[in-house]
């Protein structure tokens, strides 16, 4: 019980979102990515006669049940298996985040940022609304996320997984060494 | 009956047992698609319990401060390279009987701008798709803000598709 309330390290984590792969195909040829999911619900929701959304979302339901259980999962995760102690961030890291007056407090998320009061401020503008906005218009635009593209797509020896793991690699790179001091002064 | 999975395989949007469940009943609609919710309840659990949805693993892996996001998304891919190897060696067929089927992702411009774009978000929100569900449900029902954020991200995508570079 001890070992499942700890925090779970890489080796542990990584095989089981890999086993992700031959489970969801095993179960019913279906690939594993979670970004056609915002997709989907697009299309249930709102679709608005674009052809985009103009199809059997029905026929990808298994994709809907899929993320509404990593939902129950995350709640099981902080809930019952809730890790008591406090979440270590790397030094270089806290000390980097320090100077740009972001606290490393032993949260999951900071809440100088992502507190709910944040929401109505600048924070809630550039974090919550751009980033939600980049990653929903940005996994579309590339076909994939980190799921269907370098999980998925790498498993299955696909070129334009690579170009696109590369490409949301240096994206995150750009924004946090780049954009993000100027956007975090900006604010 | 394998040729014609293979037929509807090759088509963009698969399954028609699906549709064919779906149809039928609602018991048997949820009792096909109830494993998928139980692949996806453990998907979560792991990105919470290794920290994958914290925005301060997401800030150390693009700061290169620490190994364990490079850890996770390595190992995972290796696990799912050795996988799918052996799913083809041994030509292991599907739960239903159906032959396993891998579609080709086709590139085009946008898998880089498109991936750049999604790069800056990932690293604003410390969240990919997978952990945007997970955060809300752990502790932050305000990333429900994201999560609509990304939806609508992905609908302008689709309304503006046809006038985006490709």
């Amino acid at each position: 019980m001890d070992s499942l309330v700890k925090p779970w390290p890489w080796y542990v984590a990584g095989p089981i979102l890999g086993l992700m792969v031959p489970l969801l195909l095993l179960l019913g040829n279906k690939r594993f990515g979670i970004s056609g999911s915002l997709r989907h619900i697009c299309a249930a929701c709102l679709p608005a006669k674009i052809p985009f959304f103009q199809y059997q979302w029905k026929h990808e339901i298994w994709n809907i049940f899929f993320v509404v259980g990593i939902g129950v999962g995350g709640w099981l995760a902080a809930g019952p298996l809730a890790n008591p102690e406090a979440i270590t961030v790397a030094p270089a890291t806290a000390s980097a985040l320090a100077t740009l007056g972001i606290e490393s407090n032993g949260t999951l998320m900071p809440a100088s940022i992502f507190g709910p009061e944040q929401l109505f401020t600048s924070n809630g503008l550039l974090f919550f609304v751009l980033g939600g906005f980049l990653v929903g218009f940005g996994t579309r635009y590339g076909g994939g996320c980190t799921s269907g593209h370098a999980i998925f797509g790498l498993s299955t020896l696909q070129w334009p997984s690579l170009v696109a793991t590369v490409s949301f690699m240096a994206g995150g790179f750009i924004m946090v060494h780049v954009l993000f001091p100027f956007l975090i002064k900006l604010i | 009956m394998s040729t014609l999975n293979q037929n509807n395989n090759s088509e963009k949007f698969t399954g028609g047992d699906d549709l064919s469940n779906f149809q039928s009943s609602r018991e048997s609609w949820l009792g096909s698609n109830i494993k998928y919710l139980l692949a996806g309840l453990l998907t979560g659990v792991v990105f919470v319990k290794a920290e994958i949805s914290s925005w301060y693993r997401i800030q150390e892996m693009f700061r290169f401060d620490s190994f364990h996001m490079y850890g996770v998304i390595g190992s995972a891919v290796f696990t799912a390279v050795v996988s799918v190897w052996l799913i083809k060696k041994f030509g292991t067929k599907t739960i239903q009987g159906e032959a396993v089927v891998l579609s080709d992702k086709k590139f085009h411009m946008g898998v880089v701008w498109g991936g750049l774009l999604f790069g800056f978000g990932w690293a604003l929100t410390g969240a990919c798709p997978g952990p945007l569900f997970a955060q809300i449900t752990s502790g932050y029902p305000q990333i429900a803000v994201t999560l609509l954020s990304a939806l609508a991200g992905t609908w302008t995508y689709g309304l503006l598709k046809e006038k985006l570079p490709h």
